[in-house]
């Protein structure tokens, strides 16, 4: 019964994972290179910024929602199956997010080395 | 990419990872959490191993949201999971663990996942446009 309870977590943990990477990305972009922000305004500027972002604030909930159900996965799993598998299956689904959400250009070298990566986590989880 | 922008990455990937090992640890010395008693998950944040892996985690969002602000998803992701590399490279070389054939292939394959994507552009538009863009 744990194996069914820590496989829920891990999907609960890929979709709030993979939404709330979309949505962060998505608000970053319109906040435009931080670094550049920072330099030329200042880190309260920054903050700012971020913080009244509404995309910001939603990609914050559904990290929030990952995290909680991280906690509860790993007081019933081994960090080495939880983390790994969690990631491997979130590179796929992000990279179609990405794909579908986002407008990115995934070409044949992203998808290749996002494939290349998903594989390599599995069998370090295995 | 400058060398200020390889710096933020490395601030993910070693963030990430150790701060993954405090939630871990902590979470191991308070035992299960049952589904019925799920509040244990918020009270569980004033363990102090927890509270570090918090607080390193707020530190590899900073860098994550930075790397995102000049950077596609599809390229920071991948460079995320040096982190697993980086754990692996501990463990045998502090630890002294062994780490299975299996193991090390899939060090290589996140290895090579990586080094494929650093080859390339790291937004869109400079995909988009071409070598025009870069010029």
């Amino acid at each position: 019964m744990t194996l069914v309870y820590t496989w829920s977590t891990i999907v609960i943990m890929v979709l709030s994972t993979t939404v709330g990477d979309t949505l962060l990305a998505r608000a970053m972009k319109q906040v435009g290179d931080l670094s550049e922000l920072r330099r030329t305004r200042g880190i309260l500027a920054v903050v700012k910024a971020a913080m009244l972002n509404l995309d910001m604030l939603a990609a914050l909930f559904f990290f929030a929602v990952g995290f909680f159900t991280l906690l509860v996965s790993l007081s019933w799993a081994d960090l080495s199956l939880v983390v790994p598998a969690t990631a491997s299956l979130t590179f796929v689904t992000n990279a179609i997010a990405a794909k579908l959400f986002l407008r990115e250009n995934v070409d044949g070298r992203r998808w290749a080395a996002n494939i290349l990566v998903c594989i390599g986590v599995a069998l370090l989880a295995s | 990419m400058t060398f200020r922008k390889y710096l933020v990455l490395a601030a993910m990937v070693v963030f990430g990872s150790l701060g993954d090992l405090l939630l871990k640890r902590g979470m191991s010395a308070l035992g299960p959490i049952s589904i019925h008693d799920w509040t244990h998950a918020i009270t569980a944040l004033f363990n102090p191993w927890v509270a570090c892996g918090v607080i390193l985690l707020i530190g590899f969002f900073a860098a994550y949201s930075s790397a995102l602000s000049w950077a596609d998803l599809t390229y920071v992701m991948p460079a995320t999971s040096l982190g697993y590399v980086f754990i692996a490279l501990l463990s045998v070389f502090v630890l002294h663990e062994n780490v299975s054939v299996t193991r090390w292939i899939g060090i290589i394959l996140i290895s090579s996942g990586v080094a494929v994507i650093g080859q390339s552009h790291n937004t869109t538009e400079k995909i988009a446009h071409g070598p025009e863009a870069i010029l």
